[in-house]
């Protein structure tokens, strides 16, 4: 008994199935927050983990390219760990924590803290790439409205929503309009994140694996939240400031410190907090 | 905290070490050997193979072995190897009615051309322990019977179908390949090819689940099982080079052929209609349910109207796939604390303007 002991390609995926990701990417800037479907692989880590993501980077990774991977903002999450020693040990390129080294960003929940520029590449990992499935759980329907244009039933949804609790009570994955016309999941990062993808100069790529989707925000896209005049899209505001670096306007992560009611908020972009405490110190 | 800290790189790796450490178990118990598990764990083995789609019995073996006998595990290891190996060509279509039959029953015919053959069956068995399953016993050689007669045993559908009483086969569509899931994206409406390539990689418990319901009356089909087989047939492809097709090597498969009622429409008159099953290895449940489920998803083409979960495509293909579904519930334990914190936020200034209503309402009073 002796199986043949496998042998795997720069970047895990054959060069076809790059190709044929490719292909899907560049359909998917053709045409911004539309979903493309393409014909997801199964990848050695689970499906709902950032297959899609890792599809995404290993078809646009190049040996020069320098990866970095975040997981709700940190570079240290497990599941991050994991992807990165991944694309190290069969891609064997060089990574990085620092954003702005970054030419590559594969990201889960968070957008960088630190404005993104020219060249570099954001790839989102997407549980469910389509904005409408919790308002119509079926694809032939979705695609239908779509092509239609048809996103009264978002609206209704967000009314409703205010109507109910006056406000609108979606706090991630808070639907955008990419470009004036196809309404796009961002992936489930906090609605803080939304105005970053406006007018980004990067490229920012989505795959969500399990679902077979890639769509893409081409640099310097126009992205709308979905909001109403009289209820104008606001984000997170948090009344304290990072309580490791002092940083204000950024997105925090509330660390439960003892069991007394203790808690810190700090940063949850983590390389952008270790900046900032290196530049003071 | 498992994600807060750095240091994340030598938790996973010592996690890992762990886990070889409980696979192993204690070192003074023998090592299992792939033989062992293929040999006598061969059902385990058959359901990783089928629902991994990769005939390999050894690589099944040590992917159960690895999977500390978790056969979804043992599935995905299969699949993930199977995603890195070149396709070179598609086979022509196994004929079944040709297969060396280990088993065979129809539970539409008292007796038919070739028998029933009970074969290696639990029908039948009293479910009791047997104490001597707690040591090595010897075990006797079983009936045999010589090879040489060869004795031909038709399908039940063909004998039926001589008759016209069931709906013809189809001739498929040899012109194309057939449909690839693990090539191509799924789209919906799937053609049969596509569907019936899901049910034999879907999961046998939700399966089993979704033809259990259509037997409750969630799509009932009324059916009758035509006749399960189960033994070897011969894989064949078509080289250009030659003009002739070559067999490349047998597998096992079990068939199940289900005939459910119909009543006839405009333009077909009544008869019987097929659910058909294919499963890589012995799994009789597996084929049965995937046949249940094959005919209620037919509903559409005999105009029965689609009520029930099993007779519903996009809902029976989007989560047939164990391994999809195993990675997205699991997902869940993968840190979800920025949106979690969004979703604070949210509660606590929604309650905050609460409070302050409710004070102002009570300062008014």
């Amino acid at each position: 008994m002796n199986a043949t002991l496998p042998a795997y390609n720069f970047a895990y995926l054959d060069e076809q199935t790059k190709r044929m990701i490719r292909r899907a990417i560049l359909k998917a800037v053709a045409i911004p927050g539309y979903q493309v479907p393409f014909a997801s692989r199964e990848m050695p880590m689970p499906y709902g983990w950032g297959t899609g993501g890792v599809q995404v980077t290993a078809s646009v990774i190049g040996p020069d390219d320098i990866l970095k991977v975040i997981d709700q903002g940190s570079d240290d999450t497990t599941n991050a760990v994991s992807i990165r020693a991944f694309f190290a040990r069969v891609a064997n390129v060089a990574v990085t924590t620092k954003t702005v080294e970054a030419t590559v960003i594969q990201t889960r929940h968070r957008i960088p803290e630190t404005p993104l520029s020219e060249g570099q590449i954001l790839v989102y990992q997407v549980p469910i790439p389509e904005p409408l499935r919790f308002l119509e759980p079926r694809e032939t329907e979705t695609r239908i409205m779509h092509a239609l244009e048809e996103y009264g039933l978002m609206h209704v949804k967000l009314y409703e929503d205010i109507a109910q609790n006056g406000h609108i009570a979606t706090t991630y994955a808070y639907p955008v309009k990419v470009e004036g016309r196809y309404v796009m999941d961002p992936s489930p990062i906090p609605k803080f994140d939304n105005p970053k993808m406006d007018d980004c100069p990067a490229l920012q790529l989505f795959g969500a694996g399990r679902e077979q989707r890639i769509y893409a925000i081409p640099p310097h896209t126009r992205i709308e939240s979905l909001d109403f005049e009289d209820h104008p899209f606001r984000v997170q505001e948090f009344d304290r400031p990072c309580g490791l670096c002092g940083a204000t306007d950024v997105y925090l992560d509330e660390i439960v410190t003892d069991d007394r009611g203790g808690r810190l908020f700090a940063c949850s972009d983590t390389d952008y907090c270790e900046e900032r405490r290196e530049r003071a110190a | 905290m498992y994600v807060a800290v750095k240091g994340g790189e030598a938790a996973i790796a010592n996690a890992h070490r762990l886990l070889d450490d409980r696979r192993r178990g204690d070192r003074s118990v023998p090592v299992l050997t792939l033989d062992q598990i293929t040999q006598q764990l061969a059902l385990a083995v058959d359901r990783v193979m089928a629902e991994g789609s990769l005939y390999d019995p050894e690589l099944a073996a040590m992917a159960v072995k690895q999977a500390r006998g978790d056969l979804i595990e043992a599935i995905f290891l299969l699949r993930a190897y199977r995603t890195t190996l070149p396709r070179f060509a598609a086979s022509k279509p196994i004929d079944t009615g040709a297969m060396k039959i280990e088993r065979r029953i129809s539970a539409t015919y008292k007796d038919l051309p070739g028998g029933q053959l009970l074969g290696p069956t639990f029908d039948y068995t009293h479910r009791l322990i047997e104490p001597d399953m707690a040591d090595d016993r010897p075990v006797p050689e079983p009936e045999r019977r010589s090879c040489d007669r060869h004795e031909s045993a038709p399908r039940v559908t063909d004998i039926l179908g001589a008759d016209a009483m069931i709906e013809p086969d189809g001739e498929g569509t040899p012109e194309r390949e057939p449909a690839d899931l693990t090539r191509s994206p799924r789209t919906f409406p799937a053609d049969r090819d596509a569907r019936l390539q899901a049910l034999a990689r879907g999961d046998e418990g939700f399966l089993l689940a979704l033809g259990y319901s259509t037997q409750r009356g969630y799509g009932r089909t009324h059916p009758f099982v035509g006749e399960i087989r189960i033994g070897e047939v011969e894989v064949e492809i078509e080289l250009p080079e030659l003009g002739f097709p070559v067999a490349i090597g047998r597998v096992k498969v079990t068939e199940c052929q289900m005939i459910s009622q119909f009543k006839g429409s405009k333009s077909e008159p009544p008869q019987f209609t097929r659910g058909y099953g294919l499963v890589f290895g012995q799994s009789e449940r597996k084929a049965m349910s995937m046949s249940l489920v094959d005919r209620a998803l037919r509903a559409e083409e005999f105009d029965e109207e689609r009520v029930s979960p099993a007779q519903d495509e996009e809902f029976v293909l989007a989560h047939s796939d164990n391994v999809q579904a195993t990675g997205f519930v699991e997902h869940l334990k993968l840190p979800h604390y920025v949106d979690f914190q969004a979703e604070l936020e949210l509660l606590r200034r929604m309650r905050s303007e609460q409070q302050y209503e409710d004070a102002h309402k009570e300062a008014a009073q």
